[in-house]
């Protein structure tokens, strides 16, 4: 970054108003909100539509499929937020050094085995009972975000710099590597410590569930509920994508990252350290896996070596939904793919009458979309295409 | 592993004067009787027969890397392989089927070696091809016909060899048929497409029996059928061999194996420096250059996914008919990390070297991680501080993973590297320019993979 000497002045010479700077902050975040809107409107009317369809031959179709409306827009979102957080990590590194990070699926695994182990250790000294939920969950994001941060930069240094500058798959084959290893070495650790190889993550209680209202169908009222844990899940993702598009899109630490993003000769020419870039960039990404990963854990109740790899993979095919490269296209991608999952998983079984299992077709459905955008739109739903640099 | 050493003087003399004239000749010939010998005499599975078939397939290394005759290397190979292979084979029933095992992922990795290593598409999904051709056979020759169809049964067993062939064409169909939309896709889409592609197939062979019955799901296929034993009565009958159907069966396979890895050997070598093989090689250099010069590039990319992916299909009848029985873990991400740590291992683009690789990570998987296992138990018992839960052979995800890190960062072009990598990497020293072309500029002194430190004795 430039001189430090500079930085009082130029810092105030360029300072914005802060209208602007809420909007670019805010910006990102309308779009998002309108990209969620939208496609929660368009899915159900889709499965709406389906339903309607069929009404012939299964009369109670409708109302079952509007029964469970309420709920797969709330798992949508869940698993949306899930998608977007990972795929963060994923598009920023691809951002700045056009590498598909492998090992990033792993990095929030170890987030979720972080969280689950900071509750064991909690709840042998006692301390777990009494302690206040949300300074549980304050305390757990924290560590993981603290553990995955360190493991990525760490990942960096050892596996990916020293293959920098070689040909394109000599570091993808070397992160895949390195996703192996985090799995087994975690798997290791798990299976010799009191976590065991499923490890139960334990918390303080939640309290129950939220009803948010109740529904009339037909004879008797559907209650709408949510659980606290997706609650809290939902706004700290929130909140992770307002800060992350704070620092990339207002400070000037953002602007030496997306400068490096942009070119990186002309960036460390303009005085930019483009190796502390790049390691900033692995720690940004790798600390919100890891606090995806210790709430993710939270919500589902067991973290497991393995966990990481699926969502991994989705992850980053929400980051080519979206865009890769793109933040905003990363957040929009997951949360679109997070509904069209949600929905597949639910509705499939529905409208073959329990032929097709929906939880398996689920992961085909992602990676069809994964194929479709990538002949269709290859730049993905936000970005913008690209040419090949010689 | 000859050339792992230092090249100095003294090695440098010895294995001049092992590989050419004389005592050659007679250094070969001692060996192979000397492998042989202790092969046939310790027909038991211990720790000193897997030492001696390591140095028997050694001996298949040193005839290759060694500088006699063609006709005396092809003579020697030839009887080792053909004859005293097969004959250790009916003493002890477990080394031949190492042996037909990695003869089945030879070529495997060389139908993967044309993709990754040729044309330079990484594909993380070919096991997905190999799992095609298994559950075609799979499925045909099975009661899962009448499972799926009242009206339709199984295909006689004598239908085993055109179905190698019709594996052949489907693994090439679904090549194409992936390939076709993904291919005009960057080099790391296409990994993670792959990728994704073989856990759709592992899904599916998970989920298709409902709500037609096709896979079995989770509970696989059993009693795959194996083809009839046309063979046995002259066997018995003409060579005097009193050999049970069991054993019969092993030897067929290896045989069958063995020739169809000398044909790939052939296909792909021909392949290697036809027209074709340069245009993927233009293509793994520089796609940009490579249209320049008018090489169809989804065409020529489709191509060497076609043949890969109709290896694989090949090589998945066989196999489900050699186990008898299949399911979905068979064919999941980490047996196709596995092929890809082959080709890796012996060096992208070089035939020896993915053979090379290919034997030594099937028998790092079969011998050397269940003999590590049990010397850590017996250390364990005797007191040593080694975690009770650490089983090596449960393990290969980090053996694996460090394997391909290891070998990025040291050696990436493999243990035998390819030949004409190598005079690039001659001609690169020679003009003094570095090998990559540093298209991004980090202040980081060039990796250490420019000079390999095998990469002495080329000059």
């Amino acid at each position: 970054m430039a001189a430090e000497a500079n930085a009082q002045t130029s810092a105030q010479a360029v300072r914005r108003p802060i209208a602007e700077t809420l909007r670019t902050v805010f910006g990102p975040l309308v779009q998002l909100l309108l990209f969620v809107i939208g496609s929660a409107i368009a899915l159900s009317l889709l499965v709406i539509l389906l339903s309607l369809v069929q009404l012939g031959a299964r009369p109670d179709l409708l109302t079952r499929t509007l029964t469970i409306l309420p709920q797969v827009l709330i798992d949508g979102l869940v698993r949306g937020f899930l998608f977007s957080t990972i795929a963060l990590g994923y598009t920023m590194v691809y951002g700045v050094l056009e590498f598909i990070n492998f090992a990033h699926g792993e990095i929030f695994m170890v987030g979720g085995v972080t969280g689950a182990a900071v509750g064991l250790f909690l709840a042998s000294v006692g301390l777990l009972e009494g302690m206040n939920p949300l300074f549980f969950v304050l305390l757990v994001v924290l560590i993981g975000m603290i553990v995955s941060g360190t493991l990525a930069v760490t990942v960096e240094r050892i596996a990916y710099r020293p293959l920098r500058g070689a040909p394109r798959l000599v570091p993808l084959i070397s992160a895949i590597g390195v996703s192996l290893v985090l799995q087994d070495v975690v798997r290791l650790i798990m299976t010799n410590s009191p976590l065991g190889f499923n490890a139960r993550y334990q918390s303080p209680d939640f309290g129950p569930p939220i009803r948010l209202f109740e529904m009339t169908l037909g004879d008797r009222p559907v209650p709408i509920i949510i659980s606290p844990k997706a609650l809290v899940f939902i706004t700290a993702a929130v909140i992770m994508l307002i800060v992350l598009n704070y620092l990339v899109n207002a400070t000037r630490l953002g602007k030496a990252i997306r400068a490096t993003a942009q070119d990186m000769s002309t960036a460390s020419l303009m005085g930019i350290n483009v190796n502390r870039i790049i390691t900033l960039t692995f720690l940004i990404g790798g600390a919100l896996g890891g606090a995806a990963g210790a709430l993710f854990g939270l919500n589902v109740g067991t973290v497991n070596p393995y966990m990481g790899f699926i969502p991994g993979l989705k992850a980053f095919t929400a980051a080519v939904l979206g865009g890769i490269g793109n933040i905003t296209g990363a957040m929009v991608g997951g949360l679109v793919l997070g509904f069209l999952e949600a929905f597949v998983a639910s509705y499939l079984s529905l409208f073959t009458n329990g032929a097709l299992s929906g939880a398996a077709y689920a992961d085909i459905a992602a990676f069809s979309i994964l194929i479709l955008i990538l002949i269709f739109r290859p730049s993905g739903l936000l970005g913008e295409s690209t040419t090949q640099k010689v | 592993m000859a050339t792992m050493s230092p090249p100095t003087n003294l090695w440098e003399q010895v294995k001049a004067t092992l590989s050419r004239g004389p005592t050659g000749y007679s250094f070969l010939g001692l060996y192979a009787a000397i492998c042989t010998w202790l092969l046939l005499t310790n027909p038991r599975t211990s720790l000193n027969t897997d030492i001696a078939f390591a140095l028997f397939l050694l001996l298949l290394l040193l005839i290759y890397r060694s500088q006699v005759a063609l006709g005396f290397k092809v003579v020697l190979g030839g009887l080792m392989l053909f004859v005293v292979l097969p004959i250790f084979g009916t003493l002890n029933p477990f080394y031949i089927d190492v042996a037909t095992q990695a003869g089945i992922f030879v070529a495997l990795a060389l139908g993967l070696n044309v993709v990754v290593g040729f044309a330079g598409l990484l594909d993380l999904g070919y096991v997905a091809f190999f799992a095609v051709g298994a559950y075609l056979w799979g499925i045909m020759s099975t009661e899962q016909m009448t499972l799926m169809n009242p009206a339709w049964s199984p295909v006689p067993p004598i239908m085993f060899y055109p179905f190698i062939l019709l594996g052949l064409i489907v693994g090439a169909t679904f090549g194409v048929l992936l390939g076709l939309p993904v291919l005009r896709l960057r080099g790391d889409y296409l990994a993670i497409v792959t990728l994704g592609f073989g856990e759709v197939i592992r899904v599916l062979a998970n989920n298709l029996d409902r709500p037609i019955n096709i896979t079995n799901g989770s509970q696989g296929i059993r009693g795959i059928e194996r083809p009839p034993l046309i063979f046995a009565d002259f066997v018995r009958n003409t060579l005097g061999l009193n050999l049970d159907d069991q054993q019969l069966y092993q030897q067929f396979f290896y045989f069958a194996v063995l020739l169809i890895v000398m044909l790939t050997v052939v296909v792909v070598s021909r392949l290697k420096h036809s027209r074709i093989g340069r245009a993927w090689e233009a293509i793994r250099e520089d796609e940009t250059a490579a249209i320049a010069q008018g090489i169809p590039l989804v065409r020529t990319k489709l191509l060497a996914f076609a043949v890969g992916a109709s290896f694989a299909g090949a090589m998945g009848v066989i196999f489900a008919s050699k186990q008898l029985f299949i399911n979905p873990p068979t064919f999941d991400l980490i047996r196709s990390i596995n092929i890809l740590a082959m080709v890796i291992l012996g060096g992208m683009g070089s035939i020896p070297g993915v053979m090379l690789g290919a034997v030594l990570v099937t028998m790092l998987d079969l011998q050397i991680l269940p003999r590590l296992a049990t010397v850590l138990r017996d250390l364990q018992r005797a007191g040593a501080p080694i975690p009770a839960a650490f089983d090596p052979t449960q393990y290969q995800r980090l053996f694996f993973g460090l394997l391909l890190i290891l070998m990025m960062i040291f050696r990436p072009t493999g243990i035998l590297p390819d030949e004409r990598r190598k005079e690039e990497l001659v001609e690169d020293q020679v003009v003094d320019l570095p090998l990559d072309d540093g298209e991004v500029d980090s202040g980081e002194p060039p990796p250490p993979t420019q000079a390999p430190p095998g990469s002495g004795p080329i000059a």
